[in-house]
């Protein structure tokens, strides 16, 4: 019984591992009696992986074998890999132990497709509907909704989840038929309106009657995989930033391609998945999300992919130097969040403390500001005006991407430049 | 340099600031009971602790402070750091001295400093609320030993007697020697002699319950099997996941 379990639970964790969602955020709910635990509304991380990644959720398939044979997914029909199933009881009861021994903030769940997707769907919404009736679990819930799945199984999932996904996989359709020719991005687009819908109606109720169910108070989350296809950022981003018009959409994550499947030779040979692009993906996303940027002021046309070597905040600076300086002193807190080094915690701190007197060079470092970039954007009262403008972008890359060699190398260079002559 | 001597403990720190406005006498530096004086001492005080001394300071905090700001103050008494009591007395004389809300001029030294400490024990209180691994235990205890840098376990009680409401369980201090019992209605705090059934800090073999050793190499392999390997960063790990938490956390042993 015991190595059984620990074998599929393993296989299933496997298959698990490469969805990148892991937030436990965005709802709050205190415990009720006789109930098991809570939300914290802010997400927790239990753990850690060793690739840094963070373990909130117990992230698990309820079964890896699929129908599909979709070209990026490592359970694809196709491929020989170890396959298990849990039943229901045994999730269930794993996800209530690990979670009251403080492992996890509740459960991700996600599953190949059998049979259909409604059947699938049906089987999911079992376990989850038995965590929260029958064992008043009151942690966190991710669901994947399954493409392609009824309506009325989303309705009754969004009753139990606190967050329900569909992924997107590929930002564009033309991309995603010749990967996965058996999805469009119709059949992922049709339940996310679905729980757009479901969300919408019920925050009308709950106007109107306290007491009316929630419906995935957490909203959706959706994902895309980089670097599997051609796609430029500009398109991805444009992609994203059309979802985060949707009104439940709270996330859009970027997965870097792992090549799981090499011997797809519709799929790009990597040697090294494109973490730099991803990162990069996600603070564009972030400038987008919390500082008012525009997709078309990160990406556009004449620079349609970001740059790796230096963050989109800092190179849309550097391409506007015209901005710059911005006054610490007087500016409003849309012209502060726009200087590099400078973030949303920092700009309001600034926006506060003004308020008692100037601020200097040494109060803003003493804030927490990176200065190393600040100071080529910002006058205040003492700093010399040796900025963007005076310097050149030029200049400013060369100075904040060259790393600095340390005093030996310096040496060395000098010394064998001296006996090789 | 004038001395005040005080208990250390915080509502002592609150009677203080009560002396000193009342005696019009403000210290330089405050010592425990016994610490040696310093050179060049012109006065030296021994204050006793009183509770409606204390009371009406924090009283007179609460009505010129936000609720948040006067939590901030007892999460930089808590991080018992060297010197956070005189940090506080200058931050409280600054509050009742000014005829204006200081608590957002963060270009000030004390406030910043203030804010920066409570921070510190905030992330420290996360920490634990992140990594505290209960073992069950065979009498249907779950039991967690801790031993965080500052002394926030007091601060994170809240939040496991919420989430955890329908289980017993102890957590426990091993660097300050002290913890909470929790019986499914309230929390008392408990010593414990942690000689023989701790070795390590962790629960014994043959206390735990029948499945917790089942339910360890479940969670083990687990986490393991998470781990894509193409992306490995120890760096990373590190430091979402400082290494002095191993100790205590099941996946790690």
């Amino acid at each position: 019984m015991k190595e059984e379990i620990l074998e599929k639970l393993k296989t299933l964790a496997e298959s698990a591992k490469y969805d990148v969602s892991c937030a436990s955020s965005g709802t709050t709910r205190k415990s009720i009696p006789g109930g098991i635990g809570n939300a914290a509304g802010w997400g927790i991380c239990h753990s850690f992986t060793e690739d840094g990644r963070c373990v909130s959720l117990l992230k698990i398939m309820l079964t890896n074998y699929c129908i599909y044979d979709c070209a990026y997914c490592i359970n694809r029909r196709s491929n020989d890999i170890r396959r298990a199933t849990f039943t229901v009881d045994e999730l269930v009861e794993l996800t209530i132990e690990f979670y009251r021994r403080n492992y996890i903030e509740g459960l991700f769940l996600s599953s190949g497709v059998i049979n259909n997707p409604d059947y699938t769907m049906e089987r999911m919404v079992r376990v989850v509907k038995q965590l929260r009736t029958i064992h008043k679990f009151n942690g966190y819930i991710h669901m994947k909704s399954i493409p392609g799945c009824s309506e009325q199984l989303v309705r009754e999932a969004g009753l139990y989840a606190d967050r329900l996904s569909v992924n997107i996989e590929i930002p564009t359709e033309q991309n995603l038929k010749m990967l996965a020719p058996e999805k469009s991005h119709e059949s992922v687009f049709k339940p996310m309106l679905y729980i757009q819908q479901g969300v919408l109606e019920s925050s009308e109720e709950r106007r109107k009657f306290t007491s009316a169910p929630r419906f995935a108070p957490a909203g959706q989350s959706t994902q895309m995989i980089i670097g599997a296809t051609d796609e430029n950022d500009k398109q991805i981003l444009n992609t994203s930033a059309a979802l985060y018009q949707r009104p439940s959409m709270k996330r859009v994550y970027y997965s870097g391609y792992i090549p799981v499947n090499s011997y797809d030779n519709r799929l790009p040979a990597l040697k090294q998945p494109p973490l730099v692009r991803e990162n990069r993906l996600y603070q564009a996303d972030w400038l987008m999300r919390f500082y008012e940027f525009k997709v078309d002021e990160i990406v556009d046309d004449s620079h349609p992919n970001l740059d790796l070597e230096i963050d989109p905040k800092l190179s849309w600076a550097l391409h506007h130097p015209e901005y710059f300086p911005v006054d610490i002193n007087k500016a409003d807190y849309t012209q502060i969040l726009r200087i590099p080094g400078i973030g949303v915690k920092s700009a309001k701190l600034i926006l506060v403390s003004r308020r008692y007197g100037k601020l200097n060079a040494t109060a803003l470092k003493k804030m927490g500001i990176v200065m190393k970039k600040a100071q080529y954007f910002i006058t205040c009262n003492e700093l010399p005006a040796f900025t963007v403008n005076e310097a050149s972008p030029e200049y400013v890359r060369r100075m904040l991407t060259t790393k600095k060699t340390g005093k030996g190398k310096d040496n060395q260079l000098q010394l064998s430049l001296v006996f090789d002559s | 340099m004038i001395i005040f001597r005080y208990d250390k403990t915080f509502d002592g720190l609150l009677t203080v600031v009560f002396d000193a406005y009342n005696r019009k006498i403000f210290p330089d530096r405050l010592l425990a009971e016994g610490e040696p004086e310093p050179l060049f001492t012109d006065e030296c005080y021994s204050v006793i602790t009183q509770d409606y001394k204390s009371n009406r300071v924090w009283q007179g905090l609460q009505k010129k402070l936000m609720a948040a700001t006067c939590n901030m103050l007892k999460y930089v008494w808590l991080s018992e750091q060297p010197g956070s009591d005189e940090l506080i007395f200058r931050y409280i004389r600054k509050v009742f001295d000014s005829k204006h809300s200081i608590e957002i001029n963060f270009a000030d030294e004390d406030v910043l400093q203030v804010r920066n400490l409570a921070n510190k024990a905030d992330k420290e209180r996360l920490r634990l609320v992140q990594f505290v691994r209960f073992q069950k235990a065979a009498d249907d205890i779950f039991f967690a030993p801790v031993s965080p840098v500052y002394n926030v376990l007091p601060l994170a009680i809240e939040h496991f007697a919420d989430r955890f409401a329908d289980q017993k369980w102890v957590i426990y201090d091993l660097k300050r020697n002290y913890g909470y019992y929790y019986d499914k209605k309230n929390v008392t705090e408990m010593t414990l002699d942690m000689t023989e059934n701790f070795p390590g800090g962790k629960l014994d073999t043959k206390l735990m319950a029948e499945d917790e050793k089942l339910f360890q190499d479940l969670w083990k392999g687990y986490f393991n099997s998470m781990t894509i390997k193409e992306r490995i960063n120890p760096k990373l790990h590190r430091q979402n996941l400082p290494r002095r938490f191993w100790k205590y956390l099941t996946e790690k042993q």
